[in-house]
């Protein structure tokens, strides 16, 4: 997938680009991490950044004695072990590969269910740690107010939304924690496509999504 | 003779006679080499399917990939078998290393990583699509040069920082800090290698169109 015409504006954060390095997100936040990446050379640069710290630090550790027979058997990995060299991933179509690998194929292979409104969502399957969905929301609808118990990231993957935060076009990364309530709207003009993740269950100030929300696993 | 502290390579001699030179192994490769000439034996390794320089990385890296994976919470057992896979992907992957990126023990590091979580956590790790525009292009040598030499100086500035910050930025690759707590860890001086990575990036992709 080629740079998005936009500039981006909203990045990751220091904290959660350390995490990705370390590997120590949930496998949600990683998706959503990578897919931001894909699209934004300034976190990449970031993401090598604190992957060279992970070397330094792994590399200044005092070393722990391998096994006698340590050598022998890397030796026999590589004559008969199943490591394949992996093929370049690059995406030509809408979305970037890592949603990809995800969703199974692109935009077009996406299995959307109603949530009410005119939103329609599709959860991914990721461990348990977070939930992630794709969200597509028709220009000019809002999504329901809500709050958040842990953090949620939202990636803008197609149009762009406004919350009372600031506006966010394809390309931006919104890190919502505990501290915000928002209803974002979808902007006028082409539909919203958002990639979203949560390590807790969404705290909605209303009372019908409340009612709802086992329903949509949100 | 010095050959003898690398046990790696002795075992190799045991394993393979024939394809194995010990007068291979140069005078300069006894000491401890830096990142530059770790790049040399990445090369021989892609290229010539080298098998002393091989082992010489096998020596330096793979205790250093069990330690971190053991204070990373495996176990000695757990650990021991992803540094032995860690040391075979690299073997595999050899032709994937782009030294204008990324010095060998970033390289090892994310390779480690993405096998524990591969190993003990059981998940796939999503990593972010290639660039369209490298690594076939070769890697100007200035380049190269002065990215390995700036991973240096990382690697200085971190021992550098007060125990105190030092401590909170190697917990958090031990995965022993919550989100919050890694969010005050961050804003550390960690010198010049953001920007030289950068300057990379934009230079490649100018070069592209």
């Amino acid at each position: 997938m080629t740079a998005p015409m936009t500039e981006i504006k909203h990045h990751l954060t220091d904290a959660l680009l350390i995490a990705y390095s370390a590997g120590t997100l949930p496998e949600g936040f990683n998706l959503v991490v990578a897919t931001h990446i894909s699209l934004c050379d300034e976190c990449r640069a970031q993401m090598h950044e604190y992957d060279a710290v992970g070397g330094a630090i792994m590399d200044e550790e005092a070393p722990v004695t391998m096994s006698d027979d340590s050598f022998a058997a890397v030796l026999d990995l590589i004559e008969n072990g199943d490591i394949a060299a992996p093929a370049r991933r690059i995406s030509s179509g809408h979305f970037p590969t890592p949603l990809q690998e995800y969703v199974g194929g692109d935009l077009d292979a996406v299995q959307w269910r109603k949530v009410g409104g005119g939103v329609r969502q599709a959860i991914l399957k990721v461990d348990k740690s977070a939930s992630v969905r794709l969200l597509h929301i028709p220009a000019g609808v809002s999504v329901p107010d809500h709050g958040h118990r842990g953090t949620e990231l939202t990636l803008v993957l197609q149009g762009a939304f406004s919350d009372k935060t600031d506006r966010f076009g394809k390309g931006d990364i919104e890190v919502a924690t505990q501290d915000l309530n928002h209803q974002p709207i979808a902007e006028m003009g082409e539909d919203c496509i958002c990639l979203a993740a949560t390590d807790a269950p969404l705290r909605f100030n209303s009372l019908i999504p409340r009612i709802l929300q086992p329903f949509l696993q949100i | 003779m010095a050959y003898g502290a690398y046990g790696a390579v002795k075992a190799l001699g045991a394993m393979r006679p024939k394809s194995f030179d010990v007068k291979e192994v140069s005078v300069e490769t006894r000491k401890k080499p830096d990142r530059m000439a770790w790049v040399g034996h990445l090369s021989s390794i892609r290229d010539q399917k080298d098998r002393s320089a091989f082992a010489e990385v096998f020596t330096h890296f793979a205790p250093r990939v069990k330690a971190f994976l053991m204070k990373s919470g495996a176990s000695p057992d757990m650990a021991e078998e992803v540094a032995q896979d860690v040391m075979a992907t690299l073997w595999r992957k050899a032709h994937l290393f782009d030294p204008a990126k990324a010095s060998v023990s970033t390289w090892i590091f994310t390779i480690a990583r993405n096998r524990r979580i591969d190993m003990l956590r059981k998940q796939r790790r999503p990593e972010p699509e290639d660039l369209t525009w490298g690594p076939e292009a070769e890697p100007d040598q200035a380049d190269i040069l002065a990215l390995q030499q700036d991973s240096a100086k990382l690697t200085d500035a971190l021992a550098t920082l007060p125990d105190k910050q030092r401590d909170l930025i190697v917990r958090a690759y031990y995965g022993e800090l919550t989100h919050s707590e890694i969010a005050e860890a961050t804003g550390l001086p960690l010198g010049t290698i953001k920007s030289r990575i950068r300057l990379a990036l934009n230079r490649l992709r100018h070069q592209m169109k």
